[in-house]
């Protein structure tokens, strides 16, 4: 039985001269998976990410996100994706609520969607007191939420979020997670990044790259079997030591 | 175009809420245009002169004083010494010396025509120019007058005069600008000059804020295209930018009283394809470079060459040929001459087409390569 | 000291990195040379004029034809037999000036008496208006004396243009243009080049480091000390070769006096920066605070003379005025300290003063 790819990469590549920060990658996403895109700073997810959401031109390989070629339908992409980036890329100078309005109108909401999910979402994540404030006053986490409700606003097919719960309180990625699962739930397609291992367990599956390519990828339970440990921390360690397996240090295990 | 307007509205948001930045587009250039106005002058005058009369006869002192009276010259020495003269010259406190040989009048008497001597500190080029005119017709005039005293057998009597040589009666007119006052062609000159470097400034550096700040990748990732992108750009910049013309050309008419002779409807209309051009021009810069700093420093130094070309300080007709071919490529050139066409000739939309069609041309190749140059995707 | 060392590397390194500001920096100088040297010119030339004849004759003719081979001073480009013509004319730029004839102009002049002729010269700029008309005048006055009329009177003004002989506009632009130059690496980049710090937050690291605050201006401030030295230079070079502008004085002293102008211009680029965090505002701060004043004001185009009272006034603060001045004397008419020693007092009592100023208000305001 053929299951529904929302997204599909084959040996994707992007190089800058002589660094290949990502080195054909293949690894596939189901629609309504919820996916962890794993690996430390610096391996690459990022850059795959950029590729992925049409915001950059991969040097290698291919990859269809929904239904849509990479490197020659970017812009029939951008219909059905919604993007929160590791940086934050919202403007300080509106507030919440100008912020929204402005991505609503770019994506053809009306009025009154804008208003309906903006009310929504900010009650949801607790900042409907913030709306009218500037963004430049409050603080990170709060930001995050905001790119958070921006990202899945126009209720895309495919959501990538990279790193949405680095420099956020715990409460605030308990919030995070269950909004993800409940999108996950209602059809969306959900790209996580992070390098929280512990957040890799409510992934469905998840994928890590080391130095640019796919270390592992399964289910969590998959890969703590593979590597023989407990957490995917450890999994991650394995991967990321240079030569391979080192034995965990006396009394390090919980 | 809901797309384009909701871009459009948060780009108005950004401008108001930063005042420093309002501030520079409405009250800075009004400030310039009132200081600056009163600074740029060609016109010479109270040129210091100094005076070195060695026949001191009735001739040359009524010469002098003729120099002294006509409001172009300021006489601060009438009887110096030619060394002093030559001090007064090195240090700056004369820019002129008349030097009168020992024997004016007589020469003047005896054979109806006298040298004497101006020297002109022509460190300032074109003001010596000016100098020197003022000072020949002043000399011309001087010996028409006293011509009747000093050599009456040579003129005869009017009826002798009336019959012996042709004479042209020549009326001369200043059009547009009788009272020969700087004002009426400055003004409109910086007014325009301020509007554009305001736009074209702050249009460049928008995109490449962006860049810097990290805003422009979220607004990527969205379907919006590069034409509804950069036309969201471009809206609240003209919208302010002829804002800006209006007032300046309110208080050009206020405080400067420019005439204001042709239509001025005509004028807002070719002041919009302008401003489009010059935007666009601006947003294009913005999509080759990276930084704010780029932004600004390339904008500068390409506005700088449009403004030295423009005909707005010297005329055009005053550059050389291959010159005046490359300003035919830059707008603010072609919106100058409309503009002193339209305020100061009165001329009409039949006078002014040929610069209106290229200005128009700009405005739609420069909209078009700045959503061309713009990518959202990086290579 | 060797903390110093290494924030100057590093300044270097952002300058050679900057490609594009860096082009801006070389090739600035360099075209606005150029421009300055070959476009602008007030000089009048190929004056456009047109002819309004109703009813030619054997006169009429001879003086249009007089207009017509004056070389390089007219070009006939309109005759037209109605003055209604001539607005649109005007307006459009075809004609900057027109002589009007009226018909029997040669009878009346075999007649012996006076001939109207009507001369309109467009006085938009009104220079341009005066030196038409005496050119007008001249050709009238020229074709008169070939039929036989004769002033009675002359005085004959035998005139020497000093310092400048030729009159080039380009002598007199070299200084002011060394200026402009300065004031834009001067003022501009550093008033740029903190601010860029602060806004993107970099400055707090170079804070938090052992650095004084003092090393920090300095380490940013010499490598534009550099650059707009090396500017300098280049300007003068450039037109001495391409158009000949002289040094006729002391180069040294004018090396010197130039340091002293960046001097200035720095400061006043390090106080804008210290009022500001917005890379925006501090571009513009210093466009209006240096830029325009230095064009403006400081007798680089326009002669300081020609401006009312109370703007000569204001130009007195603006240090360009003073470094224009020193310059064109030491260039021009090659004098040395013993005639500008007033002028270079006034230019380092205002370094001082700009320097003390801006070392606190950066000190206050990085707290």
């Amino acid at each position: 039985m053929s299951v529904d790819l929302a997204i599909q990469a084959t040996d994707l590549t992007r190089s800058f001269g002589t660094f290949t920060a990502v080195d054909r990658i293949t690894f596939d996403v189901r629609v309504g998976e919820v996916f962890g895109f794993l690996g430390a700073n610096g391996a690459g997810k990022t850059t795959a990410i950029r590729m992925l959401t049409g915001l950059l031109a991969p040097t290698g390989g291919v990859a269809t996100v929904a239904g849509h070629d990479v490197a020659t339908g970017a812009e029939a992409i951008k219909n059905s994706i919604g993007y929160m980036s590791q940086r934050f890329s919202l403007y300080e100078d509106l507030t919440v609520i100008e912020n929204i309005r402005l991505y609503g109108g770019i994506y053809n909401l009306s009025s009154g969607e804008i208003r309906a999910r903006a009310d929504a979402m900010l009650a949801r994540l607790g900042l409907a007191h913030a709306a009218t404030t500037q963004v430049r006053s409050i603080p990170l986490g709060w930001r995050q939420k905001l790119a958070f409700s921006v990202a899945l606003l126009h209720a895309p097919r495919i959501v990538f979020l990279d790193e949405p719960t680095s420099g956020v309180d715990p409460i605030t990625r308990r919030q995070f997670w269950e909004l993800i699962y409940e999108t996950a739930a209602a059809g969306t397609t959900v790209l996580v990044t992070t390098h929280y291992m512990d957040e890799a367990e409510y992934c469905g599956r998840v994928s890590i790259m080391v130095d640019g390519r796919i270390g592992a990828m399964g289910t969590p339970a998959e890969l703590k079997d593979e590597f023989d440990v407990h957490s995917i921390d450890e999994v991650f360690v394995r991967l990321a030591r240079p030569g391979g397996y080192a034995p965990a240090p006396p009394g390090a295990q919980a | 175009m809901r797309r384009i307007l909701a871009l459009a509205r948060a780009e108005v948001l950004h401008v108001t809420r930063d005042r420093a930045t309002l501030a520079q587009i409405f009250i800075v250039p009004i400030m310039q245009l009132l200081v600056l106005s009163n600074a740029a002058t060609f016109e010479v005058r109270d040129t210091a002169a100094y005076v070195v009369d060695q026949d001191r006869s009735a001739t040359s002192r009524g010469l002098v004083e003729r120099f002294a009276a006509s409001g172009h010259f300021r006489v601060i020495e009438r009887a110096g010494s030619p060394a002093r003269a030559n001090q007064a010259l090195l240090g700056g406190e004369a820019t002129v010396v008349l030097t009168i040989p020992a024997d004016f009048e007589a020469l003047l008497v005896r054979t109806g025509a006298a040298p004497l001597q101006i020297v002109v500190n022509a460190e300032k080029g074109s003001a010596a120019g000016i100098v020197q005119s003022y000072a020949a017709r002043i000399l011309s005039a001087y010996a028409v007058e006293i011509a009747p005293e000093l050599r009456p057998h040579s003129i005869g009597g009017a009826g002798a005069r009336a019959r012996s040589a042709p004479r042209v009666d020549v009326h001369v007119r200043h059009w547009y600008n009788p009272t020969l006052n700087y004002k009426h062609y400055m003004v409109p000159g910086i007014l325009v000059s301020l509007v554009t470097m305001i736009a074209t400034l702050l249009s460049a550096q928008n995109i490449a804020r962006e860049k810097e700040l990290g805003t422009l990748e979220q607004l990527n990732v969205t379907p919006i295209t590069r034409g509804q992108f950069i036309t969201a750009k471009l809206l609240p910049f003209w919208g302010l930018a002829m804002m800006d013309f209006a007032i300046g050309l309110t208080v050009g008419w206020l405080f400067f009283d420019i005439p204001i002779r042709g239509s001025l409807p005509l004028l807002f209309a070719v002041a919009a394809v302008y401003l489009t051009a010059v935007l666009a021009i601006g947003l294009w810069i913005s999509t080759l470079v990276d930084t704010q700093q780029q932004a600004m420093f390339v904008t500068f130094f390409v506005m700088m060459i449009y403004l030295l070309m423009s005909g707005l300080f010297t005329p055009v007709d005053s550059m050389p040929p291959w010159v005046q071919v490359v300003s035919e490529f830059t707008p603010v050139r072609h919106f100058v001459a409309i503009s002193r066409a339209i305020l100061v000739k009165g001329a009409g939309l039949a006078e002014i087409a040929r610069p209106l069609a290229i200005l128009a041309g700009y405005a739609a190749v420069m909209w078009l390569l700045a959503i061309r140059q713009y990518s959202k995707r990086s290579a | 000291m060797r903390a110093l060392l290494a924030l100057l590397r590093k300044e270097l390194y952002h300058i050679r990195r900057d490609r594009r500001t860096l082009a801006v920096l070389v090739l600035m100088p360099i075209v606005q040379v150029i421009l300055f040297g070959f476009a602008i010119s007030t000089d009048v030339k190929n004056v456009r004029i047109a002819i309004v004849d109703p009813a030619p004759d054997s006169e009429t003719q001879a003086l249009r034809h007089r207009f017509a081979s004056t070389g390089g001073t007219f070009q006939v480009t309109a005759v037209v037999p109605r003055t209604s013509h001539l607005e649109s004319l005007f307006q459009r730029g075809t004609a900057q000036a027109a002589v009007v004839f009226e018909p029997g102009f040669a009878t009346r002049l075999g007649q012996g008496l006076p001939a109207p002729l009507l001369v309109i010269v467009d006085a938009t700029e009104p220079n341009t208006g005066s030196a038409i008309q005496n050119y007008v005048l001249a050709v009238v006055s020229a074709y008169e004396r070939e039929r036989g009329a004769s002033s009675p009177l002359r005085i004959v003004p035998a005139v020497q243009m000093r310092f400048n002989p030729t009159r080039e506009s380009k002598h007199l632009f070299v200084p002011g243009l060394m200026a402009f130059v300065l004031t834009i690496i001067s003022a501009l980049m550093t008033a740029i080049s903190l601010t860029r710090e602060k806004e993107t937050g970099t400055i707090e690291a170079l804070l938090v480091s052992p650095l004084h605050p003092w090393q920090i201006v300095v380490g940013k401030v010499v490598p534009y000390l550099g650059v707009g030295f090396v500017s300098v230079i280049a300007v003068v070079v450039e037109a001495r070769l391409i158009f000949d502008v002289p040094v006729r004085g002391s180069v040294w002293l004018l090396l010197a006096e130039g340091l002293l102008f960046i001097l200035v211009s720095l400061s006043i680029g390090i106080l804008i920066s210290a009022r500001t965090s917005s890379q925006r505002v501090a571009m513009m701060a210093a466009l209006v605070g240096t830029m325009l004043p230095t064009m403006l004001l400081s007798g680089f185009m326009f002669p300081l003379d020609s401006m009312p009272r109370p703007l000569q006034l204001v130009a007195q603060v603006v240090p360009a005025r003073w470094f224009v001045e020193i310059a064109r004397s030491i260039m021009l008419k090659g004098v040395g300290l013993e005639f500008l020693w007033q002028e270079t007092l006034v230019l380092a009592a205002m370094a001082l003063v700009l320097l003390t100023m801006s070392a606190r208000s950066f000190h206050a305001r990085l707290e």
